[in-house]
């Protein structure tokens, strides 16, 4: 039992050093700017006195070391400083959108996760029949579809054909929770084809791998349904690989959000980050891929961590 | 000749069509002046004309012939991927190699560079590194290219692991050949094939990354015609229920899928599977 905790501390300080290094690299990248951040912002024509005082408002005159450890506790309180474009704080900006992104993603997760799983189990237990190569093909093609594009025939045939969901998702914490599920529907179905194909294929790929042990023979040889087979034999032993795919597919949908909220104008975390890039507001770019990044790391790991927990050898002692 | 051509009629329906598409997709892209009817950038009408003999896809937001637009894109969206692809991979799969015959403080020093960059989301890294660099097809470029070193990194180094503990590598060693002629003569044509299987994989990712980037407006820049930028100009259009400005994100989406489709079959060959 002793093994698997230092199995599960090493893994967690690799995702922190992991982190701590991503934000000397987003926080080095803003250092490597040609010429000078102050400078960039005024323009050329701005008098080098300006420029100078600029500077000290931004806290440019420190050196780089300290700047990095205060913007890297300022983060962790919560505080990312000023926005340059708008001059307002970008935790304000952020705080709604955050919770915006997440609810999107949750929104997500709660349809495709249920999905895939079923029709993993299903395309394993008919495999080779027409149901599964059909799903094995409209997985391949889901795979390799853009977001925007899927994203773009939502609209046509719900929003624009049949008016059935609205194209904007324009929502506001201030809505009911039915009317925040009714706007954000297209922006989720979106995500939704976009993950479930990937978690579907491995779900079925896994459960195959399984069912060529000699257990699952000795089930049948007993005479046990398919289904009962599956579900109560398979399903168990296959677990660790598919936690692991779900896990990775989450890390993808919080940062797959991006697209898809441009285009439902989706006022979350990706639309500002999108934004903040054309206008190269650094300060707010930083803040928000920090976020990104953190979210991926923490889900990444979490997938990993997951797999050590589900895998008994591991968890027996045997390893 | 006919090897190839008994190679195809045994594919399955998938890979078949997967492979007519790239053909008419290369086609295309090198012919591209020759079937565009109009300039690249030439406006020839007014906004947003439907379809008609004269503009066989109508015209977009600023009245430039849409049909002639989608062949330019072909040759500016597909051959950039290709571009940005062959650059990860040299300098990928050159590196990985090194990292592979060095070992020691090498290896380990550019692993854990390309273990940093692998564990940032490729998007928000292209995007952070975009704000620095400024958008233009040059930058847009680097930065992919700079992205998919990655995972071509790994791989190569990975491959290339098995191959440099081979007693005809030591051989040449001992016989006091140079870096360059380890890396080119002794370990790249032993795992070239590994490469290339990655290769049309790789390709399809680049290539959605700059349709993707494009799209948002931070890839290639107007009045360049590419399939992603397309689509962001004339998406209005869809909210009048019109199919037009879909076409490009249509053939991203059908180029996609059939490369799918033959390296799935490819996959499916190479490794035996059956089920």
């Amino acid at each position: 039992m002793s093994r698997i905790w230092v199995l599960l501390g090493e893994r967690l300080a690799l995702g922190v050093v992991t982190l701590i290094a991503i934000s000397a690299l987003i926080f080095l990248g803003v250092e490597l700017l040609p010429g000078d951040l102050a400078q960039q912002i005024l323009g050329q024509s701005a008098t080098p006195e300006t420029v100078e005082a600029f500077r000290r408002e931004l806290g440019l005159d420190q050196p780089a070391v300290q700047r990095y450890f205060q913007w890297l506790a300022g983060a962790l309180h919560g505080d990312f400083g000023n926005s340059l474009s708008n001059n307002r704080p970008i935790s304000e900006l952020l705080s709604a959108r955050l919770g915006n992104t997440l609810f999107l993603a949750s929104f997500a997760a709660a349809i495709s996760i249920p999905l895939a799983l079923t029709l993993g189990v299903l395309a394993a237990l008919y495999r080779n029949s027409v149901f599964d190569r059909l799903c094995n093909v409209v997985a391949l093609v889901c795979v390799s579809l853009p977001e925007f594009f899927v994203a773009y025939v939502l609209i046509l045939f719900f929003s624009v054909r049949m008016a059935l969901f609205p194209s904007l998702s324009n929502i506001d914490a201030a809505m009911p929770f039915g009317e925040l599920l009714y706007r954000s529907f297209l922006p989720a179905l979106t995500l939704v084809l976009v993950v479930v194909a990937h978690m579907m294929r491995m779900t079925r790929a896994a459960i195959i791998n399984v069912l060529a042990s000699p257990y699952i023979e000795m089930a049948r040889l007993k005479g046990m349904g398919r289904l009962r087979v599956i579900l109560f034999h398979a399903l168990p032993n296959a677990l660790a690989p598919i936690i692991n795919v779900v896990a990775l597919n989450l890390a993808y949908l919080v940062v797959g959000v991006v697209v898809v909220e441009v285009v439902f104008v989706y006022p979350g975390l990706g639309q500002l980050f999108v934004d903040a890039v054309s206008h190269r507001d650094v300060m707010v770019v930083q803040s928000v891929g920090l976020i990104f990044a953190a979210a991926y790391i923490l889900l990444n790991l979490i997938a990993d961590l997951l797999s050590i927990v589900s895998n008994p050898r591991i968890l027996n002692g045997e390893g | 000749m006919a090897n190839l051509f008994r190679l195809f009629a045994a594919a399955p329906f998938t890979a078949r069509f997967g492979m007519i598409v790239i053909l008419i997709v290369a086609v295309i892209g090198l012919f591209a002046p020759l079937i565009a009817p109009y300039g690249e950038t030439a406006v020839v009408g007014a906004q947003y004309e439907p379809w008609s003999r004269q503009y066989l896809l109508g015209t977009d937001n600023l009245g430039r012939d849409m049909f002639t637009r989608l062949v330019y894109g072909t040759r500016n969206t597909v051959g950039l991927a290709l571009l940005t692809t062959v650059i990860a991979f040299t300098i990928g799969s050159i590196l990985g190699i090194l990292a592979a015959l060095l070992g020691r403080m090498t290896d380990r020093i550019l692993s854990r560079i390309i273990d940093v960059i692998m564990a940032i989301p490729s998007l928000i890294l292209a995007l952070m590194l975009l704000t620095i660099v400024g958008t233009s097809i040059a930058s847009m470029v680097f930065v992919i290219a700079l992205i998919y070193v990655a995972p071509v990194f790994r791989l190569a180094r990975a491959s290339a692991q098995t191959v440099v503990v081979m007693d005809y590598v030591q051989a040449a060693r001992l016989r006091g050949e140079r870096l360059p002629w380890l890396i080119l003569r002794e370990v790249l044509p032993n795992i070239a094939s590994t490469l290339v299987a990655e290769f049309g994989l790789r390709f399809c990712f680049v290539f959605l990354f700059i349709a993707a980037l494009s799209f948002l407006g931070l890839g290639i820049q107007p009045p360049t015609a590419d399939w992603g930028s397309m689509l962001r100009e004339n998406a209005t259009l869809i909210s009048f229920g019109d199919v037009t400005p879909l076409l490009p994100a249509a053939a991203i989406a059908l180029l996609t899928v059939s490369i799918n489709f033959v390296i799935d079959w490819m996959l499916h060959r190479a490794s035996g599977l059956k089920d």
